[in-house]
């Protein structure tokens, strides 16, 4: 990484450390999301951005990460820090399983299978049977966190810097494993798993960890997002929680690091200012969003922000060739 | 007894509506190879459109046939503007235009006519003489139009010039070029039909579960299962495929797993079929060379 | 009177790869002319560039009027009907719907004009009668070529371009094949342009031919005189 980038990182650290002090308690809170979704859609991005598998169910392990906090946090009396090693170790696990038969199914028969999971899932939490745990159709209500050790701030700032020191760490977790060769493994299987295969890498235990790890991130942040919000209900995990997931990518960047974060503010702050307009504007927004993303921007913001930086730099070295 | 030929019988008619949808999903995807997931929605905006005539006194018929001939230019118009600039695309960028229309296609009609949920009249007399003790009069008109339209449909493909040059352009886009036929053109028809198909469905399936923009959402989980089912590649099967989804999902919620569970049956039923026999149980099996 | 085609300086490439470095020929109304070379020459490309399914550059008339940048569409509209290589059959459509679709972009599609040429083209190949509800797909091959080539005759084409249609078939069947297609040019008057491997039977069959080595041509003649042609026979016709 260049110097230029890192002093860059630094200052939006800082910048994003100063802000808790600096807005009010909600926009804290919608700022904490923005956290939350950019870890979602981090796990999302190493799955479809990276690796080529198609899910339009990912907010299905969004859902088992919210529901494990709030299960242990409301039944087991578990402290909030405490669920998400176990909500990160349950979506790994379930994201390998889902994913070992999602070997079998290409392009659009693995977005069909994923697109039924994510329809039908918040049946499956409503099932009756297991009421006792999920609190069936009403949900399970959690308390905020306080801030530890007395900190001079309130509940949303803290629970804001928790989930910043999360995002930080998995970020810089997913930037190791990316640019090394399990990210280059990953990529080369999106674009030739054939020829992946023929030159010896196993295509089934990349794929398969990659649904595992893509879903582990997605579950963290929906325990995360669960502790923010303090409610899990099953009708908040329906078909456009994870289209949304999907919206976040494709707008944000794909197979892009910065892309989780600028998919993150735009599928936080674009309903809010839709909201104003109509409840069904931001699909509508969304939607046309998309269109135009895919016919003219298909590399997301993050791939216009590369191509505007990429510019500024060729003319900066123009105007030191010519003086 | 009667309790379980009433499910079996009711299945028949829910299965019928999954049948349409199925077949109008198979059409595309035979013509394209893609799988259209905004399939409910434009069905389910067809039917607003009906709700809409029906609402401003047109009788119910000729609301039914103007919405079927609304439904086939949208159909068509889409396949024009929307799909053909990614038609050769990557999957990725295909399944998000897909899923560009779901989503435009459902908040426009909570745009315009809100969430609240409306009911939608059958064209079925209640009571009288039509209807049995197991089947209600819509039910069974329900089942009726269904078979009228797989009727239509396949006295169209088989025995006219035009059937016969959709077929051709679906199975073979080269070899249709080569004997004249605009094969885009056929693509965008296929569409128009399908979405036509897909009104129809609509408008049987809105009496049953009342009209609401996200009414189409199960309904087309099952149809995909039904197309999966019967072969995704196969218009009997599809057609099969609904009847034996519709009455499965009947008795299994009746009597076995209970009504919560339905949903979880079309998505057992996808994923099982898609891991253990992709090409369904009429389909043909394809190698793809490397 | 002019030449029924004429092809001057054609380019053609498949994405970066030029296959044809400016070919040129002409072919009268009523001949049959044939395209010979080896594996890889261009003479495919050349056909697919004639009916524009391949991007070219250069002139390609047809009864004088310019046909290149014309959709493959409506280049089969003006009676050009291409038999492709590998024969293009409708496989799971059945014959009689195969042969059905050649009349497809007929402008005059009286059914019982159509029914009548079934019913010729039937004289001239028996054995697709016998067939005619059955799959395509499990025609014979020798049985598929006569399907493929009737097909483009329900056009009532002009010009018929045929792409190695000799391809896997025994000897006897492609003189049988070949025998009814000089009766077709006689009769018809359909002239044809044939690509052809084999060149002895090419050769034979034709009034003209012209030998294409990688995307250029290098010799044409009357068909007699490229028989006799030493290098020809050398490389060509194995003696």
């Amino acid at each position: 990484m260049s110097r230029r980038q890192i002093i860059l990182l630094a200052v939006l650290l800082l910048a994003a450390c100063a802000l808790p002090l600096l807005v009010s308690d909600y926009r804290v809170f919608q700022f904490n999301l923005v956290l939350v979704y950019a870890i979602a859609l981090m796990g999302l991005n190493v799955l479809t951005g990276y690796n080529g598998q198609i899910s339009l169910g990912h907010g299905a392990f969004y859902a088992i990460g919210a529901y494990c906090a709030a299960i242990l946090m409301d039944k087991a009396g578990l402290p909030y820090w405490a669920t998400l090693p176990v909500a990160a170790f349950v979506c790994l696990v379930a994201g390998f399983l889902f994913g070992l038969p999602a070997l079998r199914l290409e392009g659009l028969y693995l977005a069909l299978a994923t697109f039924a999971l994510g329809v039908s899932l918040p049946s499956l939490l409503k099932y009756h049977h297991l009421e006792k745990w999920t609190g069936g159709v009403q949900g399970i209500v959690i308390a905020k966190p306080d801030p530890p050790f007395g900190l001079p701030i309130n509940a949303d700032q803290w629970l804001y810097y928790f989930t910043l020191l999360v995002t930080v760490i998995m970020f810089v977790i997913a930037w190791n494993l990316l640019r090394g060769r399990v990210g280059r493994a990953l990529v080369a299987i999106r674009d030739n798993h054939v020829a992946t295969e023929a030159m010896g890498v196993n295509n089934a235990i990349y794929k398969s960890l990659a649904f595992g790890v893509s879903a582990m991130y997605t579950g963290v942040a929906g325990a995360l997002g669960a502790i923010a919000v303090q409610y899990v209900a099953p009708d908040s995990f329906g078909i456009f929680l994870s289209l949304t997931f999907l919206i976040g990518i494709v707008i944000g960047g794909l197979a892009s690091i910065p892309g989780a974060i600028y998919g993150a503010l735009f599928i936080q702050f674009v309903p809010n200012v839709a909201d104003e307009i109509s409840k069904a504007a931001p699909w509508a927004i969304f939607g046309i969003f998309l269109l135009g993303f895919v016919y003219l921007m298909p590399m997301g913001i993050a791939g216009a922000v590369r191509m505007a930086l990429a510019r500024l730099q060729r003319r900066a070295q123009n105007r030191q060739r010519s003086t | 007894m009667e309790a379980l030929l009433h499910q079996v019988l009711a299945g028949l008619a829910t299965g019928g509506i999954y049948a349409s949808l199925a077949l109008a999903l198979v059409m595309i995807y035979q013509a394209t190879h893609l799988v259209n997931f905004a399939q409910g929605e434009l069905a389910m905006f067809a039917t607003y459109f009906a709700w809409t005539l029906i609402n401003a006194g047109v009788p119910y018929w000729p609301a039914f046939f103007a919405t079927v001939a609304f439904a086939f230019v949208l159909g068509v118009v889409i396949e024009r503007v929307v799909i053909r600039p990614v038609e050769n695309a990557p999957v990725l960028a295909v399944v998000v235009v897909f899923i560009a229309l779901l989503v435009i296609l459902n908040s426009v009609t909570g745009w315009i006519y809100s969430y609240t949920i409306k009911t939608f009249p059958s064209p079925f007399p209640t009571g009288g003489v039509f209807g049995t003790k197991l089947l209600s009069p819509h039910e069974l008109g329900a089942i009726g139009v269904t078979l009228v339209v797989l009727v239509l449909l396949y006295l169209f493909f088989r025995f006219t010039p035009l059937g016969l040059a959709m077929r051709a352009a679906a199975q073979n886009p080269d070899s249709a070029r080569l004997v004249g036929i605009r094969v885009g053109w056929m693509l965008a028809l296929g569409w128009g039909l399908a979405a036509a198909i897909g009104a129809v469905a609509g408008m049987m399936v809105a009496p049953i579960v009342f009209l609401d923009p996200n009414m189409m959402g199960g309904i087309l989980l099952y149809a995909f299962a039904a197309a999966l089912v019967g072969g995704v590649d196969n218009p009997w099967g599809a057609v099969l495929g609904g009847f034996m989804v519709g009455v499965l999902e009947n008795v299994l919620g009746a009597f076995v797993i209970g009504n919560e569970l339905k949903l979880a049956v079309a998505l057992a039923l996808i994923i099982g079929v898609l891991v253990v026999k992709p090409s369904g149980f009429f389909g043909k099996v394809f190698v793809t060379r490397v | 009177m002019a030449a029924l085609l004429e092809v001057s300086n054609l380019h053609a490439a498949y994405g970066l790869t030029r296959v044809l470095h400016g070919i040129s020929f002409v072919m009268q109304e009523g001949s049959i002319t044939t395209l010979l070379g080896a594996n890889g020459a261009g003479k495919t490309t050349t056909l697919r560039a004639l009916c524009q399914m391949v991007k070219t550059e250069g002139e390609i008339r047809f009864c004088g009027a310019r046909i290149d940048r014309r959709a493959t569409e409506d280049i089969v509209r003006l009676r050009i009907a291409h038999v492709p290589d590998g024969r293009g059959t409708f496989v799971n459509l059945t014959t009689e719907e195969n042969l059905r679709l050649g009349a497809y972009a007929r402008k005059d599609k009286d059914r019982a004009g159509v029914d009548a040429d079934l019913e010729r083209i039937y004289d001239y190949f028996p054995r697709l009668k016998e067939r005619r509800a059955q799959q395509a797909g499990t025609l014979s091959g020798g049985e598929q070529q006569m399907l493929a080539v009737s097909r483009a005759l329900m056009l009532r084409p002009k010009l018929m371009l045929l792409d190695e249609p000799s391809f896997g078939l025994a000897p006897l069947i492609v003189k049988e094949l070949f025998g009814i297609l000089r009766t077709v040019n006689a009769k018809e008057k359909v002239s044809m342009l044939v690509v052809e491997q084999n060149a002895a039977m090419a050769l034979e069959l034709a009034d003209h031919a012209y030998l294409i080595e990688t995307g250029r041509v290098v010799l044409s003649g009357s068909a007699d005189a490229i028989r006799r042609d030493d290098n020809v026979r050398r490389s060509y016709l194995g003696y």
